[in-house]
């Protein structure tokens, strides 16, 4: 046990001394969420359009009206041409170009169809679809006005039956803010990085310089040296835990509504599981460079990616949802998610609790068998 | 100078091979990243789960169901009878949403009154909310539509639509979120590879001291640069170029425009995420800080900055400011410009501009900054 504490305290005295690390464990994160929790927002706000009206019509200008007052559209340009809205859209100046046809008052006053065109830069599929969305919904009402209108002047009713209409209720987040949904993962995202990278390099580095073998040479039994090295990064990792969550709360006004202790224990069990993957990293590489280079490729990036934080893993196909099986920040992240912003107890959450767990503990002994082997 | 420029190079490639591990890392993991997360990587909300409270039980409920099951953007997980089942359903993510006929729906709707049909979603995830928002809205208006022709049709009538949109979308006409997504995923890699190898290169350099035989030495610290990055951007290229290959054999993703053109951007890019890692170089004195670091400035603000996954523009305006910090951001417009559109140099070159004085103020940067080591 006293040696135990004695590589304890070594340890920290080692990180004490190097202030700029201090800085990256605790500084780096909430800076690191402050910025990316803001800059995760897929929120399509302000839709730039250029319009090409060839009507040039009361009617004309009140449907153009209409998009400017809807919040969601800015008319940058009216143009005169196709060619100007080709170059414009090939610019990236607007996203799509709404086409009003010559006869668009006209028709209307016949009660013809008039058709419209919207042309879209497609090339953000994601984008393209919800201001479609938008520019769909503005028409359709517009529709029923003009049918109401028509109603009203020719004092006979339009159709003879009636209309289904949709009446949607988001739940949980009702204002559709990406925002809600990002910063919780991203606060995950953030310390999965952090304790792994931590981890890894605190190994690494002592092998390299060569102290490593000045302490298998001591009586220090691997195993006291394993528990010994760890200790102070799960505490790191705790109170890096602890950072990222506060500011979550504090900075975002994100507020947990489910339990906080349980969020906690969830947290706590997720650095052991990092932790452990950080020295598993250390233990497959002989110098810093490739542990950096396995460390980003190999399980940084799939974290980032397969963990369900902006790309749905039900879309993905199976084999990848196979592996996302694997990812300890995966079930952070739906834990996350479920106490942060359903308020779901602990019982609801238990299948991921459990998985968590056995993740971890497995990773963390598996690593610390595979570091202590290396050791001898 | 060349010499002693191609001198460096060639032992920095010396120093490569000698170490295999780290080839095999740099070459083989970006081809399966592409792979594993061009599959992973999209927003396209296929097999939504949708569960069906029917109250009404009609053949028109029924009928209504149909046409979503038969398309693959729904998929029925089940039905159920009680209303208080949906907020369960809903909690446990069993479906991602609820969709409520209300009881006499087609005996009021052929009666000419208007009927809601309720949907309830699922909104922790906000942008898949909106997709199956906008889904289901167009399912219900155009099945609403479709029997309103039927009945109307009978009577020798004819629906009347006033405004008949007709909506295009450029360069992806299916909007497959894919072919958005791979070049950003094809810059991140390049960076990550660039920012990574050449800081940690340069710094390993300084911890193990023999950067100070280098300083000895006649050569200066440009000359050292230059020969350091030389065999990086080589194998940056050439991992570019395994990296389109594969994009095209697997996604299909042709590139529409000048593939020179692309060659000098990327060489461009290179440059400038080189630049990054030298700075980052030259603010670490030890491998962890630099890779610490290196992550700072290279993965997550390439992921989350730089337009890649998050729109730019929908992000605070301090936030657009700070995502100047990474080359990425220009770069990513470029080679979707190319990529995606096809358009020539018209269409980005503000975007090289940026390019080439993000490199120059960096260069200046770690210039200012070796001075200052150096005489300290």
């Amino acid at each position: 046990m006293r040696i135990i504490l004695s590589i304890i305290i070594k340890e920290f005295l080692q990180l004490k001394r190097d202030p700029r690390l201090f800085g990256i464990v605790f500084i780096a994160p909430v800076l690191q969420l402050i910025i990316l929790g803001y800059a995760a927002n897929m929120d399509v706000n302000t839709v730039h359009t250029a319009v090409y009206d060839q009507d040039k019509s009361e009617t004309s200008r009140n449907f153009i009206q209409r998009f400017e007052h809807s919040g969601y559209f800015k008319i940058d340009e009216y143009v005169d041409n196709y060619s100007q809205l080709n170059s414009d859209i090939n610019d990236n100046k607007v996203l799509w170009g709404l086409v009003i046809p010559k006869d668009f008052e006209k028709d209307i006053n016949r009660m013809q169809p008039a058709p419209v065109q919207a042309i879209f830069d497609g090339s953000d599929g994601n984008k393209a679809s919800i201001a479609m969305g938008y520019v769909q919904g503005i028409v359709t009402n517009y529709s029923k006005n003009i049918l109401l209108d028509a109603a009203d002047r020719t004092g006979r009713k339009i159709s003879k039956v009636g209309s289904l209409v949709p009446e949607v209720r988001v739940w949980y987040n009702p204002e559709l803010k990406t925002r809600v949904f990002m910063v919780p993962s991203i606060t995950g995202l953030i310390l999965a990085i952090i304790t792994t990278i931590l981890m890894s390099m605190a190994i690494v580095k002592e092998r390299e310089v060569g102290t490593l073998e000045q302490l298998i040479v001591t009586p220090i039994k691997p195993m006291q040296l394993v528990i010994g090295k760890m200790i102070p990064f799960i505490i790191l990792g705790f109170m890096d835990a602890l950072i990222v969550l506060g500011v979550m709360v504090f900075w975002f006004g994100i507020g947990i509504r489910g339990s906080f202790i349980f969020l906690l224990a969830a947290s706590f069990i997720f650095v052991l599981s990092t932790l452990g993957i950080g020295l598993f990293i250390s233990t497959i590489s002989k110098t810093q460079q490739q542990a950096m280079m396995v460390a980003q490729f190999g399980i940084l990036m799939p974290m980032l990616y397969l963990s369900g934080f902006a790309f749905p893993i039900d879309n993905m196909p199976k084999i990848l949802q196979y592996i996302s099986y694997l990812i300890p920040v995966r079930y952070y992240i739906e834990i996350l998610r479920g106490v942060i912003l359903k308020g779901a107890s602990f019982m609801e959450l238990l299948p991921q609790f459990l998985i968590l767990f056995f993740i971890g503990i497995a990773i963390l002994f598996a690593s610390a068998l595979r570091f202590r082997k290396r050791l001898e | 100078m060349l010499t002693r420029i191609k001198a460096v190079a060639k032992k920095e490639v010396r120093q490569l091979k000698r170490d295999k591990r780290m080839l095999y890392v740099l070459f083989i993991f970006p081809i399966i990243l592409l792979v594993l997360f061009g599959y992973a990587i999209n927003f396209d909300v296929h097999h939504i789960k949708m569960v069906v409270y029917d109250q009404d039980k009609s053949f028109d409920s029924r009928n209504f169901i149909n046409t979503l099951t038969s398309s693959d953007y729904f998929d029925l997980v089940g039905y159920i009878n009680d209303e208080s089942k949906i907020r369960n359903i809903l909690d446990t993510k069993a479906a991602q949403c609820v969709i409520v006929f209300p009881r006499d729906m087609s005996k009021k709707f052929y009666s000419n009154q208007n009927v809601s049909i309720q949907v309830l979603i699922d909104g922790v995830d906000a942008n898949t909310a909106s997709l199956i928002n906008s889904y289901m809205t167009l399912a219900v208006a155009s099945y609403s539509q479709k029997i309103q022709s039927e009945i109307l049709a009978v009577e020798g009538q004819k629906a009347y639509i006033p405004i008949d949109i007709h909506p295009s979308f450029w360069f992806n006409p299916e909007l497959v979120s894919t072919f958005f997504l791979v070049p950003g995923l094809i810059v991140m890699i390049l960076i990550i590879t660039a920012v990574v190898s050449i800081s940690l290169s340069i710094v390993r350099e300084k911890e193990r001291g023999t950067v100070e035989q280098l300083n000895v030495s006649p050569l200066t610290s440009l000359e050292m640069l230059v020969g350091k990055t030389i065999p990086y951007v080589v194998i940056s290229l050439i991992i570019a170029v395994f990296i389109l290959v594969a994009g095209y054999i697997l996604f299909g993703i042709t590139i529409k425009g000048s593939i020179i053109l692309l060659f000098f951007s990327m060489l461009l890019f290179l440059f400038a995420s080189l630049n990054l890692g030298i700075i980052v170089s030259s603010i670490a004195d030890t491998q962890q800080v630099a890779f610490q670091l290196s992550t700072l400035v290279s993965m997550l603000p390439s992921m989350l900055l730089s337009g890649f996954v998050f729109p730019i523009e929908s992000m605070p305006k301090a936030i657009q400011v700070i995502t100047n910090i990474t080359p990425a951001k220009f770069f990513m417009i470029i080679l979707r410009d190319i990529m995606l559109k096809g358009v020539g140099l018209g269409a980005f070159w503000h975007q090289i501009v940026y390019l080439v004085i993000f490199s120059l103020i960096l260069l200046l940067l770690s210039a200012i900054i070796n001075k200052r080591a150096r005489t300290a």
